[in-house]
């Protein structure tokens, strides 16, 4: 530790960190556009530039180390001047429709223009229009909005480690763009949107399907449900400002009533269900014999990434639905028919924190007579947008609860909202199944946190379980070239999530990468599960009711008829 | 390309990025260009995305992805020639061939690409056609010199 001088104030700082580090642990901020937190800096943007003295140039304090003794002006006029000419470049050959790009209130070059007073288009540059690519489901690539940070091309080469998309070409005509200049759809892309999240302009954004929502909406032909996952009302909350612990599902519910949802269900009724089905595949295959370990297929990203790079692993993949998937497909089958309306008068959306939960919506598997189970997905944020447009005010809402059958969920199936979850809500019913009797403890504390890895062992009975909780497709990768090298040979059950924390974090989440609120969602279903009694997804006295009445047994005809799927291998180039 | 080549090229490298310039530069030498085909099986080996493989290598103006034409035409866009108008000359070839540097015309006859310094400044702006220099080229001239290359074609001739 030793001592630098910022703007004629003393801090510490660390041998070998950066100045921006030493910067941002005592607060000064430093506009940043292409740093990414805890990844080797890349200097590309260098919107981070400072003055030290003795140094004959600006450097960018993203990479640049702190030396002892350094003195450092963050804000002098010669920063400031040229930190302004850098936005002004970025901006000469910007496309200036702020009015209607779908990132304008979120646009980091935007604010920083607003901050650093650019009000006119200077030097007047004409922009080349490149080609925009609206062929996934999931994501909108609009290369002339690019800055080229690269931050896009980080987070899917070095955290997901699926590299769909890369710079191609050199100097101005450089386009961020998947293998070949072909379009998205063909891609390797997975669609986990983790990119969107990290892209500070509107070149990366969701594939919105508010529009056909709304029209719907006014239609009198179709009686129009929505289902949202366990994490949403989470993200909603904050964005409302609500404090955590008030009765958030309760006011979404209402609020989606007034927007115009006939009927309003809990994903986590689904999750529930997922749980159940996927503990008795689990304990079947324990039991009978099929591909272990068993690998969860909740996420969609990582199910095509397994479909993609490792179909040697599909058939460890659980063949259950994701809960979106089982919750679509009870919908238009037992709700249909309890309703007295045909399915084909359904219209069916789901609100996710997911852009793949788009693509996989979109999957010919899960629909019936060429009718998809999921007519449309949404991102958390279009929702944000939907409750706006609709003029909901959240303060004079009263909770009301979620539509029957599915209005009662268990903690377990909430609990999927973050990593671990899965395995952890599965985990109390497969340990019912095998002992016939619940855990002692149903915190399974090994499988909770955020770490991208967690790996342990449960006693069942006299079996021990070798347990994997992995999330981010990265460390998803690893575990598999380990298994096929033949370590973890103990290993029975692995959940994987595709988003770095699960769905708390997913790709359809706010714009906020800020740590510390996805610390606080995970803590704060946490804290759910320990408040509340009813905890385990088979005593969920709905479940129970769907099972007698519609599904028969776990892993039953009717069940693997409507709540099981299938996956292929996938050709596209890797 | 024929794989056993490919395979040959691949098997003389240990399997790791720092090699990737070298492989593409001989699979390009032994095949023309660089093939989808060559680069996915390049990725493959080398453990790296296909659209990593295929980035480095739209990086560098060498590297092709169309099979070369019958005719081969590089054009100096060195600083001399520049000076003396080798923009206006490339204008008038993309014009004349209906391609853009990289392409292939789709008769399969003509390839553009251009070049940094040929080394014969004193003879710019210069274009050679399958390695054979033409000096001080101007919009008539390249006009001449590509009908003699159709008509040669026509004909079935290889030569000028």
């Amino acid at each position: 530790m030793f001592e630098i001088t910022v703007n004629n104030r003393i801090i510490d700082a660390e041998p070998g960190e950066t100045i921006l580090s030493a910067l941002s642990r005592v607060g000064i901020r430093v506009p940043t556009l292409c740093h990414m937190a805890g990844m080797m800096p890349t200097g590309a943007c260098r919107i981070c530039i400072v003055e030290v003295e003795g140094e004959d140039g600006l450097v960018p304090s993203c990479s640049y180390p702190v030396r002892e003794g350094m003195r450092i002006r963050t804000n002098s006029q010669k920063v400031i001047n040229a930190r302004k000419t850098l936005i002004q470049l970025l901006l000469s050959n910007h496309p200036d429709d702020c009015l209607y790009c779908s990132k304008s209130s979120d646009c980091q070059l935007r604010s920083l223009a607003e901050e650093y007073g650019v009000r006119e288009r200077t030097p007047k540059r004409k922009f080349r229009e490149k080609l925009k690519d609206i062929t996934s489901p999931s994501i909108i690539r609009d290369p002339t909005k690019c800055i080229l940070c690269g931050k896009c091309v980080r987070v899917c080469n070095e955290v997901q480690e699926v590299g769909a998309i890369e710079f191609v070409g050199r100097g101005s005509r450089t386009v961020v763009t998947p293998a070949f200049n072909r379009s998205m759809n063909i891609s390797s892309c997975v669609n986990c949107g983790q990119c969107v999240l990290v892209c500070p302009t509107g070149a990366l954004t969701e594939h919105s399907r508010l529009e056909d929502i709304t029209n719907v909406i006014g239609e009198h032909e179709k009686t129009i449900v929505i289902q949202y996952a366990p994490s949403v009302p989470l993200s909603i909350a904050e964005e409302f400002g609500l404090k955590p612990g008030a009765d958030i599902p309760g006011l979404l519910n209402a609020a989606l009533r007034q927007i115009g949802f006939s009927r309003v269900f809990d994903t986590s009724f689904a999750a529930d269900l997922t749980a159940v089905e996927e503990a008795h595949e689990f304990v079947t295959r324990l039991e009978s014999g099929g591909a272990l370990p068993i690998f969860t297929s909740c996420s969609p990203s990582w199910v095509k990434f397994v479909e993609e790079f490792y179909p040697e692993f599909l058939p460890n993949l659980s063949t259950c639905k994701s809960p979106q998937g089982m919750l679509g497909a009870v919908i238009k089958t037992f709700f249909a028919k309890q309703a007295g309306i045909p399915a084909s008068a359904l219209y069916s959306v789901a609100a996710m924190p997911c852009t793949a939960k788009k693509f996989e919506a979109t999957r010919a598997e899960l629909g019936r007579n060429d009718d998809p189970d999921i007519d449309a997905v949404i991102t958390v944020r279009e929702l944000l947008r939907m409750i706006k447009l609709y003029g909901i005010d959240f303060n004079a809402l009263q909770p009301e609860g979620a539509d029957s059958p599915f209005g009662t969920r268990s903690t377990a199936g909430k609990l999927f909202g973050v990593t671990g979850g899965v395995a952890e809500a599965t985990l109390r019913t497969a340990h019912k199944l095998l002992t016939g009797r619940e855990l002692k403890s149903l915190k399974i504390e090994s499988v909770r946190g955020l770490d991208g890895f967690k790996e342990t062992t449960l006693k069942m009975g006299d079996r021990e379980i070798g347990v994997a909780v992995v999330s981010g497709l990265g460390n998803a990768r690893k575990l598999l070239e380990e298994i096929r090298d033949g370590l973890h040979k103990n290993l029975k059950f692995v959940e994987v999530m595709a988003c770095p924390g699960g769905c708390i974090a997913g790709g359809g989440q706010p714009f906020s990468t800020n740590p510390e609120r996805i610390k606080a969602r995970m803590q704060f279903l946490y804290a759910l599960d320990q408040s509340e009694h009813l905890r385990t997804a088979h005593e969920n006295p709905e479940i129970k009711r769907l099972y007698r009445e519609f599904l028969g047994t776990p892993g039953g005809d009717v069940a693997r008829e409507v709540l099981h799927t299938t996956f292929a291998p996938r050709s596209v180039y890797l | 390309m024929n794989n056993d080549k490919l395979e040959e090229i691949l098997n003389r490298y240990p399997p790791s990025r720092e090699h990737l310039i070298a492989i593409l530069q001989e699979v390009q030498e032994a095949e023309g260009f660089l093939s989808r085909e060559a680069i996915v099986r390049i990725a493959a080996r080398l453990k790296l995305a296909t659209g990593k493989i295929y980035g480095v290598a739209t990086f560098y103006n060498q590297f092709r992805f169309q099979s070369s034409g019958k005719y081969h035409i590089q054009l100096c866009r060195g600083t001399a020639c520049h000076v003396k108008g080798s923009s206006a000359a490339l204008d008038c070839l993309e014009r004349e061939l209906g391609i853009h540097p990289g392409e292939t015309s789709a008769d399969g006859l003509f390839s553009l690409e251009v070049t940094p310094c040929l080394g014969a400044c004193g003879l710019a702006p210069v274009m050679s056609v399958n390695g054979e220099i033409h000096s001080c080229v101007d919009e008539i001239k390249i006009k001449t010199i590509l009908t003699a290359l159709r008509s040669s074609a026509a004909a079935g001739g290889d030569e000028l």
